[in-house]
């Protein structure tokens, strides 16, 4: 009887966020594909939207989206803080920098590429590049996994820390890796492929098709973690963000469920570093820095840690504040008050800011984990209790 | 089925030489005055902590050196002095993840969903349920463990090791922080664990009642070492024991 009722919740729910999460897409995707381009539509509508959410910027946090959805396995679902994140963003480009464009000219390796058979390079399909990014990924979180998950977690966080910095700092050294070219450097890889999809092939200003594409690849993330979650795995990741001892007394591989959590979680890198270099049509070294880490933690924290859908928007609210929103807030506040203030250089004041802010009101983020936000608030209450002995025994 | 075990903390000795072999389907007791080496012990039994000397036996085979979850996956399964449980996991999920080295599917079967891993589910689910009834906390199955009461947190986590499909569980104070009463259901209900599955169970305990009533043997701990071993009644008239209970008669007296 528990267990019929179990089941058929669990695949209930599963099938309500696909209806919900299509509905959202098409929308979308309607808007920004023919709406957006209709010369019906009124000229304010039309300025708002490039304004406040133009395109390229949708695009590009749909690919913060589909990263944190990925952080969220590691930090959210296991309890591993990984500040190196974005070694696996810059990993998932270069993928897409090697596999797809003219960059090693000298060769000539075509795999139903999306250009024409005699152009110099490797040009591998971009759906099969898309999964060899994601596994080299994995491959990667599993080999920095293996000596440093054995660490308590603040010297994990600590390794990541350095892995987030060592790997793009090669890969922006990298015009002689060992007498190797293997990254152009700070000039970048400069135009990769476009994605084949069906009838036509998608270049970097297919905007809207692309929309789909990320729409869908963040999709996959949030099926892959909602499914794991429920299974054997994602409870040993409970168990193991709970009490790593007892879990292990229970027969829980640490290691092995550990590791499972950091290569899953660098699989997605990979899936958006590659979208990613789609988005741009190019690699560039100096995108990879230290700060898009934290700001990928920021997101998962503030959305709502172990929640998908608070970490999806954590990461769209997030990502559009610093990608257009405060910029368009601003040239409307300088216009409207006459005054000349750089909106955009208080960018990390305001993050600062509404961290803080949200660890002091609202620490569980704006969608929480229900088991998240029972963790939190009883810990408010244990120290508020705790200051009431204080001061009693005081007196 | 443990040898000689000794534990040394830097340059203490907290567990001296002591062997102690587990009966299949016994009740045995370990007890001693606190600081005694009791838990440290069971810590060496499961893996948490190697010993320095000595060799742990499990039938014929030599687990000394097998991490705690492959010592788990094996048969012993244990419950904590102060309760342990995932307290932000349903009673449930704490029973299926002591049973995840029984469990088969991994990642794509679980994301595919497939038939194999839907049955698997459903049976763990199943045979949890039947566990939590056995332990008398079948009603709590979609509860938050932390939010059970003391003793059916107690209860939760037999059922919890119980899970695992042990041979041997091992139990650190089970009836600490109950009263009379609920201390007779826990005798009754390690009684029928016993009669009922093939299982021995070695019990740390300070509730010299329960002591008593439930084992075949008991084993006494001092100070790291083991300073005698019998049956219930041998130990209570032993005069070692007294001494290491209630302090050495002093020479005056007599």
């Amino acid at each position: 009887m528990v267990k019929s009722t179990g089941t058929s919740n669990l695949t209930r729910s599963n099938r309500n966020w696909i209806r919900g999460y299509s509905i959202a897409a098409l929308v979308m995707f309607i808007t920004y594909q023919y709406l957006l381009p209709w010369e019906g539509l009124p000229l304010g509508i039309y300025d708002g939207i490039n304004k406040w959410m133009p395109p390229a910027a949708l695009n590009e946090s749909l690919v913060y989206v589909i990263m944190a959805l990925g952080l969220n396995i590691i930090v959210g679902y296991a309890g591993l803080l990984d500040l190196g994140y974005v070694a696996f963003w810059a990993i998932g480009g270069y993928c897409a920098g090697w596999f797809m464009s003219e960059f090693f000219y000298f060769l000539n390796i075509n795999f139903f590429g999306s250009v024409p058979a005699e152009s110099p390079g490797i040009h591998i399909n971009f759906w099969l590049v898309l999964l060899i990014g994601g596994l080299v990924c994995a491959f990667f979180g599993a080999l920095i996994g293996a000596p440093t998950l054995r660490l308590k977690s603040d010297y994990l966080a600590l390794v990541t820390l350095g892995f987030g910095e060592i790997i793009p700092q090669v890969f922006f050294n990298g015009e002689d890796f060992f007498g190797f070219n293997i990254s152009n450097g700070t000039k970048g890889i400069v135009r990769v492929d476009p994605i084949p999809a069906g009838v036509k092939n998608l270049g970097p200003f297919d905007f809207g098709w692309k929309l789909l594409l990320f729409i869908f690849l963040a999709a996959v993330m949030v099926f892959i973690s909602l499914r794991l979650r429920r299974g054997r795995l994602g409870r040993a990741w409970l168990a193991v963000r709970e009490d790593e001892l007892a879990a292990s007394m229970m027969g829980v591989p640490l290691m092995r469920t550990k590791l499972a959590a950091y290569a899953i979680g660098a699989f997605s890198g990979g899936l958006g570093g590659v979208a990613f270099a789609t988005h741009v049509d190019g690699v560039y070294a100096e995108r990879f820095n230290f700060a898009i880490s934290i700001f990928l933690v920021a997101m998962v924290v503030l959305g709502g840690m172990g929640n998908v859908w608070g970490v999806i928007l954590g990461a769209f609210v997030l990502s559009w504040v610093n990608g257009n929103g405060l910029a368009a807030f601003g040239s409307v506040y300088n216009e409207t008050f006459g005054t000349s203030i750089d909106f955009t250089s208080f960018t990390f004041l305001l993050f600062g800011l509404v961290l803080i802010l949200m660890m002091l009101f609202k620490r569980e983020g704006f969608v929480p984990e229900s088991r998240m936000k029972l963790l939190m608030h009883e810990s408010e209450l244990d120290e508020e209790e705790s200051v009431e002995k204080k001061k009693k025994v005081g007196r | 089925m443990a040898k000689n075990i000794s534990v040394a903390f830097g340059g203490l000795l907290a567990v001296n030489d002591v062997s102690f072999d587990i009966p299949k389907k016994s009740i045995v007791s370990l007890i001693g005055p606190n600081g005694a080496g009791k838990t440290t012990f069971f810590n060496v039994l499961t893996g948490l902590y190697k010993p320095s000397r000595g060799n742990i036996l499990f039938g014929d085979q030599d687990i000394t050196d097998l991490p705690p979850h492959k010592i788990a996956e094996i048969g012993i399964a244990r419950t904590f002095q102060n309760i342990r449980l995932f307290g932000l996991m349903t009673a449930q999920e704490n029973l299926l993840v002591a049973m995840h080295s029984h469990l088969k599917s991994g990642v794509f079967a679980t994301i595919f969903r497939t038939k194999r891993q839907r049955k698997e589910e459903s049976e763990a689910v199943d045979k949890a349920q039947a566990i939590l009834d056995f332990a008398g906390v079948g009603r709590w199955t979609n509860e938050y463990a932390r939010n059970l009461s003391y003793g059916d947190q107690r209860r939760l986590e037999v059922a919890r090791a119980l899970a695992l499909e042990p041979k041997v569980l091992l139990l650190d104070e089970p009836t600490a922080g109950m009263n009379t009463q609920e201390s007779q259901v826990f005798i009754d209900f390690i009684n029928k664990l016993v009669a009922e599955r093939d299982i021995a169970v070695m019990l740390i305990e300070h509730d010299m009642k329960v002591v008593m009533s439930v084992s075949q043997r008991v084993t006494v701990l001092d100070q790291g070492e083991k300073i005698a071993e019998g049956s219930p009644d041998q130990i209570r008239s032993n005069p070692r024991v007294i001494e290491a209970y209630l302090g050495k008669p002093k020479v005056a007296r007599k």
